[in-house]
């Protein structure tokens, strides 16, 4: 009996070390869930305000034209797919590369139609061991990201669409909605939605006078919007990997509890077996000797 | 005196918000002097220092392109980096400086070659923002 005790009660260390570790890394993404969506606020007046501009410009009439807000036939397809470095958050890659699989076999026939363009270890483990087409990749991007990091990804990607390679680009992320709830996304980055642009533009409208050009203002717009997306995109699947993570975390904390308390009540039962059979083994020498 | 509120944004962070007097800044069609009242504008904008008057005060500011918006009463100017010069470090800019030179003079393909003067671009409106 025991050597079943150590057994429980080695159970009950190793469940307490990874509770220890678990609680841990919770309060750690708790702060970096905070800190990411900080810095995801922290970028929208920029992005707003490109908006609005590329919006007064298109919505200004004129028959401003430009290639990135005009569909063309859709010949090739470029996928930005922004994933986590680490892993431990729930189901959060897991889900997103799934949606992501599912979309590209239902739109696809073979995997020439396409290129992807990928952020984040986990994606690139994912994709590469399925065999396919990886055209860029950027792993190790920090907690807190700078616009550096993914600045050339993101305009090889932009410019592809600019040069033909691409007639569409879409960007594919965790959309954060609360730190319980993150949905992923297939959002279509370029060409961009005239129509949704239009709308945006609230307020009072300025006529502004472009320099040199409309055309050549919105020619130097609209890569940076793009190229803007991706950036808030990262940010947001940035938040969502804490958040997951934070859940997830959490709930595993709880789990470690109670396998705790369980085995605890496992442990003291065989104790007290172990005592009451000393006993009765006792009284019996002890009457065998009467 | 009249004044109009000059805004710097990066993705990152908000850099500069102040009311200034007067803002000069390199547009791609040479440089302009913005004062209060002016007409609506957009340009894009150049990688140069940003100059703000104050009064009889100058702050100087290293924008890394972007391009500027113009209002009657605020000017924002949106840029993907942009320094104060407190915030410069000029002995690194200055080997970012030497660096692009000893570059621009060796033989190599064009995008090499653009790359290094995009570069040098950039630390020399740093170094000049830094000095003051």
């Amino acid at each position: 009996m025991a050597k079943g005790m150590r057994e429980i009660k080695r159970q009950i260390k190793s469940t307490q070390n990874m509770k220890q570790i678990t609680k841990a890394m919770e309060l750690v993404a708790a702060a970096n869930l905070k800190r990411a969506q900080t810095a995801a606020e922290a970028g929208r007046p920029y992005s707003d305000k490109l908006k609005e501009v590329v919006s007064s410009i298109a919505s200004g009439g004129g028959g401003v034209k430009h290639p990135m807000l005009q569909t063309r036939e859709i010949k090739r397809t470029a996928y930005l797919i922004i994933t986590s470095d680490r892993g431990l958050a729930g189901g959060l890659n897991s889900a997103l590369l799934k949606r992501f699989v599912d979309t590209l076999k239902s739109k696809h026939k073979s995997n020439n139609e396409f290129d992807l363009f990928v952020i984040g270890r986990k994606g690139r483990d994912y994709l590469k061991r399925r065999d396919y087409p990886i055209k860029q990749e950027e792993i190790g991007v920090p907690d807190s990201p700078k616009f550096a990091h993914i600045k050339s990804l993101a305009s090889a990607a932009v410019t592809g669409f600019e040069d033909g390679t691409y007639d569409e680009i879409y960007l594919v992320y965790n959309r954060f909605v609360n730190a319980l709830s993150q949905i992923p996304t297939v959002k279509q980055l370029l060409p961009l939605d005239a129509s949704a642009l239009e709308g945006a533009s609230q307020g009072p409208k300025a006529d502004y006078e472009y320099e040199p050009s409309a055309e050549e203002v919105l020619n130097v717009l609209l890569p940076k919007y793009a190229e803007t997306l991706v950036y808030s995109a990262l940010l947001e699947n940035k938040a969502s990997e804490f958040g997951s993570r934070m859940t997830a975390m959490s709930s595993a904390t709880k789990n470690a509890t109670k396998r705790i308390d369980e085995l605890t009540l496992t442990y003291n039962r065989a104790r007290q077996a172990a005592i009451t059979q000393e006993i009765s083994e006792i009284v019996g020498g002890a009457n065998a000797l009467v | 005196m009249s004044t109009l509120r000059l805004e710097i944004v990066t993705p990152e962070r908000k850099v500069f918000d102040k009311d200034v007097n007067m803002v000069v800044v390199k547009g791609v069609g040479g440089d302009l002097g913005i004062l209060p009242h002016h007409v609506p504008l957009v340009t894009p904008l150049k990688v140069a220092p940003v100059k703000a008057k104050i009064g009889n005060a100058e702050e100087f500011i290293a924008v890394h392109g972007g391009f500027m918006e113009v209002r009657k009463d605020k000017v924002v100017i949106l840029a993907e980096s942009a320094e104060l010069g407190s915030d410069i470090d000029v002995i690194r800019a200055e080997q970012a400086k030497e660096r692009a030179q000893h570059r621009l003079n060796e033989k190599q393909s064009e995008i090499d070659h653009k790359r290094a003067e995009a570069a040098l671009q950039r630390a020399l409106t740093r170094i000049q923002v830094g000095g003051h």
